[in-house]
């Protein structure tokens, strides 16, 4: 699944811009939809510490992670819900659960 | 326009269904709505409209059903009754909310436990809010006029929202009356074809029921209860349109005797022509009593029932539902809040009658007038329950 890098939209806007039944016409648009909204902790990567295994990916239930060019997993906080399974998963403990502030 | 025949009401209901060219129906049986489901699976394997019947297990199969087919632009109808409405319950805000045109005939029969076939509106009751739009329906005439009127109404393009038509169980359904059916030539005029908003085709990818954040939910709530409240423009429009053509005129609040009246009832469903011959008894006796019918439940009509009951000194509300623990019946206790900030505002009286097919007599309605005169405090009290 490519990775856009999509800026968060907030749609609709106002309510009298829902589409009658919140009918959605255009079709695959659900990655421009960002869910993470409600972690109360990010995962924070020391490259330091990662062996590049990728254990992160495997066992991230949202398939957040990704591969970037330098070979390193990160999470897309776009859609990282904040569950810790990476970094409890991680075990050259290069992950640390941040607590998420405005 | 056409002959009277005799009918039961429920056979007329699929009747007058058949006659507004549908694609889908999905209806399952239940007393005392089953003539309808019969009838209906009758017509369409006859052959006599090119319909498809789905028959399936449940009644949250029914209405789930009709959902789908409705989505993809078919006209659709359901019926059901009571624990079936109940068990629809689940999707009946999902069909409102994918604003779909969905038409039900709703037979009107108490909710169990105990175990009642019978009358009242129990079941519709708590579906109070589920986005419907909830019509009302006092005779036979009505009930082949309203289920007709029904899906010109749910499918206008600026209301696209799904209708219940309640017919009284029994006290309509089971009634042999007087019916007068217009021609599939004045239906067709009166009921274009179905133009679907949207329909889900392979072809046009699209969501129809999508996801919600917190961040939106808000905004499509409103936009749905704003799409509901504006809808009565459209029914007051439709009920103009079959006066026009059928001589038979509609009213989202129907009145009685009322302009110059005291004291007011106010009643839904088949008791109004009861209760219409108490007034005609009390006016006989001098005393200056009214009717007020709702025909429309959702959206309320406040206007009209402001003007309705504008200058009555009391209103007494027959609630054939109880809201256990609450403040009284459902429909008084929504026309107290709703009047709350009116100066001269009417004392409301409510009584809980008719329930489980209890019969209501002109005699009661008598007996409920000289009762709320007695009555000194501003609860709810169950008329004729034995003390």
């Amino acid at each position: 699944m490519a990775k856009k890098k999509t800026e968060q939209k907030k749609w609709p806007e106002k309510w009298h811009e829902v589409t009658p039944g919140c009918m959605v016409f255009e079709p695959g648009n659900a990655a421009n939809y960002k869910t993470g909204s409600w972690k109360a902790q990010r995962p924070v990567l020391d490259t330091k510490k990662c062996i590049k295994c990728g254990m992160c990916y495997i066992f991230c239930p949202e398939a957040c992670i990704q591969e970037d060019a330098e070979g390193f997993f990160q999470a897309d906080l776009g859609y990282c819900k904040g569950c810790g399974i990476c970094a409890h998963e991680c075990w050259p403990g290069a992950i640390a659960m941040v607590e998420e502030e405005e | 326009m056409g002959k009277r025949i005799g009918m039961e009401v429920g056979i007329a209901a699929a009747e007058a269904v058949a006659l507004c060219n549908i694609d889908v129906a999905a209806v399952y049986p239940i007393t005392p709505q089953s003539h309808i489901a019969e009838h209906m699976a009758d017509i369409i394997h006859d052959g006599r409209i090119d319909a498809e019947f789905i028959t399936v297990e449940s009644e949250h199969s029914s209405i789930s059903a009709c959902a789908g087919a409705s989505a993809t632009g078919a006209r659709v109808y359901t019926a059901t009754s009571s624990q079936g409405l109940m068990l629809m319950h689940e999707i009946l805000p999902i069909v409102s909310a994918m604003r779909l045109p969905v038409v039900m005939g709703n037979a009107n029969r108490a909710v169990s436990g105990p175990l009642n076939i019978w009358n009242d509106h129990t079941d519709i009751m708590p579906q109070r809010d589920s986005g419907w739009i909830c019509l009302f329906t006092e005779n036979g005439q009505e009930v082949i006029d309203l289920s007709i009127m029904a899906f010109k109404i749910a499918e206008d393009p600026e209301v696209m929202l799904p209708t219940v038509v309640n017919i009284d169980g029994f006290q309509l359904t089971h009634m042999i009356e007087p019916l007068e059916f217009p021609t599939q030539a004045q239906v067709n005029k009166f009921l274009p074809d179905r133009k679907p908003f949207a329909t889900l085709h392979p072809d046009n990818p699209m969501t129809m029921g999508c996801f919600n954040m917190p961040d939106v939910f808000t905004e499509t709530m409103k936009a749905k209860d704003t799409a509901l409240r504006n809808s009565k423009k459209t029914i007051v429009k439709v009920f103009n349109e079959w006066g026009k053509q059928f001589g038979r005129k509609y009213n989202v609040v129907e009145t009685y005797k009322a302009k110059d009246a005291e004291t007011l009832i106010l009643t839904m469903g088949s008791m109004g022509e009861t209760a219409s011959i108490a007034v005609d008894e009390l006016r006989k006796a001098g005393k200056k009593v009214g009717l007020v019918k709702l025909r429309l439940w959702r959206p309320f009509p406040v206007d009209e029932l402001r003007a309705a009951i504008k200058g009555c000194k009391t209103l007494i509300v027959m609630d054939r539902a109880i809201s256990f623990g609450g403040a009284g019946g459902p429909v008084a206790t929504e026309i107290k809040s709703l009047l709350f900030h009116d100066k001269g505002r009417p004392r409301i009286v409510d009584f809980l009658m008719g329930l489980g097919g209890r019969d209501v007599t002109v005699e009661d309605f008598i007996a409920m007038v000289e009762r709320a005169k007695k009555k000194k405090d501003e609860t709810y009290e169950y008329y004729g329950v034995r003390e």
